[in-house]
């Protein structure tokens, strides 16, 4: 399996929705009976990856929205960990 | 019993759009008088009920029965739900589920099918090489893959399949199975009356769970194999629906809302139909769903217990059915005074086939559901 390259463009896989959720006051993450609630930095890496953008521009696109530096290495980490529950695919 | 304030939203909405069923499961947790429902909700009852249930949170949905396929409304049910942002779980045994039906639900927004393995006709003792129901299964999984649903497979296990799990292993690889849940009977309902036909040995259960770790450790996250150990002889009570009136609401096919699947059965308790009452005011306000939320309900040995707060004292419907009182212990717990008749019916089990053949199997029909309502009654 390979990782999250700069290159690669990261997509939800299918039977995975990203959600807002009113009621719980934060996005979650639908899957055949399931639920997972995510955290606020999840929630915003998650519906960036749309299939269009790549991992680079994900993090450009974070940095800028939350005024930070550096997130690469966590964004990284925290796809490839998205893609080895299968939350998350890309070629 | 849990103040307003803490009780959170029903995040899973179950509904059950009809009784009506091509098939006849022994193990079937339907309730044994079915047959005596006659008026099913309306198409406008459904929508509602969807709507009320997404305002105050729910978030899962189940399209089950009986066969929700035999709804022709059912694609009009799923654009509402997928319109209101339900994630869609159809439940069902893929009987009736053509080529058109499996596009029209794909149009409509369905999210996801759930395919069960059942043993659709009265032939038991060769539960996976019955042809008719293997093409069928194949045909109904090649119509999920190419609509894009991931593959998930239900395998209801019992003491007379439970010794094919390798072969119902190998049947869900080569079907390109995401998900396979391998869940072990419940003694409710029409299973309770078959249990002594049903329960498997724990030698059984053994071999089944060995099987099972091999395949977890061939494939990983590939095939997500999720197995569901049976109370009566793992000697632990398990939380109701995660709790009791915690995230779970049932509505069944002519309106009544419950709090498990098999709460109905409970006497001496009352549910609203969501024909009479809206479901914030069911959820919270109604007799029904605050008798066994939280911990404020219960006896000894439960209310000192310090595995209180884990198992909520198992499930109500099986303290009434093993201990004819549904505030008692479930008694798989083995501190409950009334585990002993768990245990002789794991006794009787491991006595082997030949001394449970005297009575006979009986199927999940409406004849026979008539035939015990009137004895019950």
């Amino acid at each position: 399996m390979s990782a999250a390259t700069n290159e690669a463009r990261p997509q939800m896989s299918p039977g995975f929705r990203l959600q807002w959720e009113p009621a719980q006051d934060c996005h979650v993450l639908l899957y055949p009976e399931g639920m997972i609630k995510l955290n606020g930095s999840a929630g915003e890496i998650l519906k960036r990856c749309d299939g269009q953008r790549r991992v680079t521009e994900i993090v450009a696109d974070l940095e800028r929205a939350f005024s930070a530096q550096g997130l690469h290495g966590d964004v990284q980490a925290f796809l490839d960990m998205a893609r080895t529950q299968r939350w998350v695919q890309w070629a | 019993m849990s103040g307003a304030n803490t009780i959170g939203p029903p995040l899973w909405l179950l509904a059950e759009l009809t009784y009506r069923c091509p098939l006849h499961c022994v193990f079937c947790y339907n309730p044994v008088d079915f047959a005596a429902t006659e008026h099913e909700l309306s198409t406008a009852d459904w929508v509602r009920v969807l709507r009320q249930g997404r305002e105050m949170g729910a978030v899962q949905l189940g399209l089950s029965g009986g066969e929700p396929l035999l709804r022709d409304d059912l694609e009009e049910i799923v654009v509402e739900a997928r319109r209101l942002g339900y994630y869609s779980n159809l439940l069902t045994s893929g009987v009736g589920l053509t080529a058109g039906r499996a596009a029209a639900l794909k149009a409509a927004g369905l999210d996801h099918v759930q395919l069960s393995f059942q043993d659709s006709t009265r032939e038991m003792n060769d539960f996976l090489s019955h042809t008719k129901t293997f093409e069928l299964k194949e045909r109904v999984a090649g119509l999920i893959q190419s609509q894009g649903w991931p593959m998930v497979l239900n395998v209801v296990l019992h003491r007379m399949n439970i010794d094919h799990v390798d072969r119902i292993l190998e049947m869900a690889e080569r079907l390109g199975a995401e998900y396979v849940e391998l869940a072990n009977t419940q003694y409710y309902s029409w299973a309770l009356i078959n249990r002594d036909q049903l329960l498997p040995t724990r030698e059984q259960l053994a071999r089944a769970e060995a099987v099972v770790k091999d395949w977890r450790a061939r494939k990983g996250e590939a095939m997500k194999l999720f197995f569901v150990a049976p109370d009566y002889h793992d000697g632990q009570a398990k939380r109701c629906v995660n709790g009791w009136g915690s995230m779970f609401i049932t509505v069944t096919p002519d309106g009544t809302t419950l709090p498990c699947h098999t709460a109905k059965m409970l006497p001496g308790l009352s549910f609203p139909n969501v024909r009479e009452q809206g479901l914030r005011e069911i959820w919270f306000d109604s007799e029904g769903f605050n008798r066994y939320r939280g911990t404020g309900w219960m006896k000894e040995p439960c209310s000192s217990c310090d595995q209180r707060e884990v198992d909520l004292g198992g499930c109500r419907c099986q303290a009434y059915l093993l201990a004819q009182d549904p505030a008692a212990a479930d008694p798989v717990c083995p501190k409950s005074p009334h585990h002993a008749v768990v245990q002789e019916a794991v006794s009787r089990a491991e006595a082997g086939v030949a001394a449970v053949r005297e009575q006979p199997l009986v199927f999940r029909d409406p004849k026979n559901s008539r035939r015990l309502s009137t004895a019950a009654g």
